[in-house]
């Protein structure tokens, strides 16, 4: 799990040093719009716009796949879905499976939903995979204005998610090691499943208040203005990176109604 | 350096009938370091959240006065930093208090070292241009090998420790509180924090620790709780150890000079248990072949990460090998393959962590879960609940929440989990590790008296004394390190 929290970018990459809320706020400004439409055309574009960008970012294709992939798995679900439960099933009729009939339109239906998914989600792997995480929670308590309890205790909690894996992994040991497996009946599974995860949950809270008492014990909280070991500046680019996503995401969904595609979700 | 004074000092937790601590009477003065003892429930840890300012006046109810300096310590504690930040004059040596607690993984922030260290000092409002001198200097101060920017997640027991005592010695406190701080270490992490610790002598210090002989030079006075309140010894721990010594070990106390005779096995071993073949878990342990036979302790010793505890899994039935093999009981077919259930009638295994082990609410259920899996009769549970409750002394605490026991209680409970299948042999990991003395010789005494009774018993320690004692036999585990302690990373990743 730890790699998931690991920036993978080369640091120095011109999008990348930029400050992170600035890359957060373009994410959000750049993809959110383009909830507003049901058309293929707009996250196409956007998708497009998206991957034009990626060495801007220092990140090589290759770990934009790896680091992408689980959303593979989420455009596989939502085809099998769109062919098992679409209403409208448009078009010309490609392949008759049993009861259901994979038409054009069911295609292009669940073609538009893939195609949203990743234009939503690339943004955002963009960001995490070329932020730290310490950075990020400097700059949301720096030039976010966040609070420092907020974005620090986050990052607190971050840094023992890594011992939840192993956590998990003792206590299903020690369940076996006290007699107590599901074998083949899918009902034992899910039980053992749910009071493994109470356990866990247990294990969690109780390192999470001890580490309250520990940072409460360093004085965090106390009521005096903090001070920043690490600065973390917004810049001109900065403001320019996020005019810039803000002004991509007004000329796809610009084009999008120029050629009268545009279908609006409500 | 900060005084402390504490005039019929008491504390009782909110919703408790019991008083944590009541009655004490004490004076430190200025740079003494005090290492404070008492039976287990004297108190100690409460005594010294007390100190810290960490019992707010809405979590329980308080009797006498506490001062440091003069001043109560939840006072003290908001007048050290918005005084520092107000004047200017950001915490110079003696304000204040710092607390160090057990273990070291809930104690760190930041992701990065020198980040940890800093994020006391930000919350004290010091201007960055002074953070990061002051970071280097207390990172000096307790001996820390890396640089700044050494990940925390990649830092042994030990050194995670000494971080976290920087991060405490950067603000500079007055009084230095030490709650057990190796007791969650190995001996070789808990000898570097003794070591960093020998060398402070800026501040007051009080430490809780029930090793004593290993305490000892990092003090200069002993004060012992008494458990139903008050204080019943305090002064140079020479004297204190000669008019108390025999009652405090007694109590749980590591005192120095009080041996425990060997529990060597009377009877020459019976038949082979299991038998393990050039065992290797790729990453975690290298190939091992040892044979466990029935009525013998064998110890597997061996530096951290030699894979003891992956040995102990291998061994319990727990986790697959990936090289070699595991067989015994005339079974076909290795531990691992076997139903949980069989499995807890041959082989119980007891994990470090006593709370891992837990599935029930009541201790009396959590002891009938094995046989009932067993295909027990609820006669014959009852009987078995009703053997183990006794055996093992718990049979106070028959309704008790398993959460709710003491170290020493939760301990015997895990072994008595185990021993609720019948099995021949116990696989136990770290049985002694972090007990006070008299869970320590109750254990011992425990397996020993198992081991005549015809068990097999395979304990993974790093305890000397634990081998010395009741060990038939130690397997030493190579020192090759196996296990990469960085966590991996992609190619092209940034430092």
């Amino acid at each position: 799990m730890t790699l998931a929290l690991q920036p993978v970018a080369n640091p120095s990459a011109p999008l990348a040093r930029r400050n992170p809320v600035a890359k957060l706020a373009a994410a959000l400004l750049f993809s959110l719009p383009l909830i507003s439409t049901l058309d293929p055309l707009t996250p196409a574009i956007a998708l497009a716009v998206e991957l034009a960008v990626v060495p801007l970012f220092g990140l090589r294709y290759s770990t934009l796949v790896r680091r992408a992939w689980p959303l593979l798995i989420g455009a596989f679900g939502l085809l099998v879905t769109m062919v098992l439960f679409a209403a409208e099933r448009g078009g010309s009729l490609l392949l008759n499976l049993g009861p259901f009939d994979v038409t054009t339109g069911v295609l292009m239906a669940a073609l538009g939903l893939i195609l949203r998914l990743f234009a939503v989600a690339v943004p955002g792997v963009l960001v995490f995979a070329t932020t730290d995480p310490t950075d990020l929670a400097d700059a949301l308590v720096q030039n976010a204005k966040a609070p420092a309890r907020f974005a620090l205790g986050a990052l607190a909690a971050f840094r023992l998610l890594p011992l939840l894996g192993a956590e998990w992994q003792m206590l299903t040991l020690a369940r076996r090691a006290r007699g107590i497996d599901a074998g083949r009946n899918p009902v034992a599974v899910l039980r053992l499943f749910v009071s493994t995860a109470f356990a866990l949950l247990v294990g969690a809270l109780r390192r999470g208040g001890r580490l309250a008492v520990a940072m409460d014990a360093r004085g965090f909280d106390s009521g005096v203005p903090r001070t920043y070991a690490r600065r973390q500046v917004f810049r001109r680019a900065d403001a320019l990176l996020v005019a810039g996503a803000a002004v991509l995401s007004v000329l796809t969904l610009g084009t999008t109604i120029a050629l009268g595609l545009f279908r609006p979700i409500i | 350096m900060s005084e402390v004074v504490l005039r019929g000092f008491g504390w009782r937790h909110a919703g408790r009938r019991a008083w944590a601590v009541r009655d004490v009477d004490l004076h430190i003065a200025h740079g003494e370091r005090v290492l404070l003892l008492g039976p287990s429930g004297a108190g100690k840890s409460t005594l010294l959240a007390a100190l810290a300012g960490l019992l707010p006046e809405d979590s329980g109810e308080a009797a006498g006065t506490i001062e440091i300096d003069g001043l109560d310590p939840l006072k003290a504690r908001r007048r050290a930093a918005t005084e520092a930040w107000s004047s200017g004059r950001h915490g110079e040596p003696g304000q204040g208090v710092g607390i160090v607690f057990q273990d070291p993984q809930t104690q760190l922030v930041m992701a990065r070292s020198g980040d940890d260290v800093a994020f006391g000092l930000e919350n004290r409002g010091v201007p960055p241009a002074q953070i990061w001198p002051r970071v280097s200097d207390a990172l000096d101060r307790v001996g820390f090998p890396y640089p700044i920017t050494r990940s925390t997640a990649a830092l042994s027991g030990g050194e995670a420790q000494r971080l976290a005592l920087a991060g405490v010695l950067a603000l500079r406190p007055g009084l230095l509180l030490l709650d057990e701080p190796t007791a969650n270490l190995d001996p070789a992490g808990a000898e570097l924090v003794r070591e960093s610790l020998a060398a402070l002598r800026d501040q007051t210090t009080i430490l809780v620790e029930h090793r004593v002989a290993e305490a000892l030079p990092l003090v200069d006075r002993v004060v012992v709780l008494e458990a139903g309140g008050g204080v019943r010894a305090d002064g140079a721990p020479e004297m204190v150890f000669a008019a108390y010594g025999d009652r405090l070990a007694d109590e749980g106390v590591w005192v120095p000079g009080f041996t425990i005779p060997p529990l060597r096995s009377a009877t020459t071993p019976g038949p082979e248990l299991v038998r393990a073949s050039q065992v290797a878990v790729s990453h975690r342990l290298a190939p091992v072949s040892l044979a466990v036979n029935a009525g013998e302790v064998l110890a597997v010793t061996g530096p951290n990460g030699a894979g003891k505890s992956t040995l102990a899994l291998t061994l319990g039935g727990l986790l697959a090998p990936t090289g070699g093999r595991v067989h015994g009981f005339g079974d076909d077919r290795p531990p691992h393959r076997w139903r949980a259930a069989t499995l807890t009638g041959r082989i119980g295994s007891v994990f470090q962590n006593p709370e891992h082990q837990f599935v029930t609410a009541r201790v009396a259920d959590e002891l009938a879960v094995g046989p009932r899996r067993l295909g027990r009769s609820a006669a014959e549970v009852t009987r078995i609940v009703d053997d183990l409750l006794d055996r093992l002394r718990l049979s106070k605490l028959a309704g008790a929440n398993p959460y709710t026991l003491s170290g020493g209680e939760a301990r015997r409970l895990s072994v008595a989990t185990a021993l609720a299948g019948a099995p021949r042999l116990l696989v136990l990991d770290e049985p002694t590790f972090g007990q006070d003395r008299r869970t320590w010789i109750e254990l011992v005494t425990l397996l020993a008296t198992l081991r005549d009774d015809g068990h097999g018993i395979v304990a993974v320690t790093h305890d000397d004394d634990f081998v010395q004692t009741v060990a038939d036999r130690t397997h030493p585990l190579g020192s090759a390190r196996l296990r990469d302690p960085l966590p991996h990373r992609r190619p092209g990743g940034r430092p």
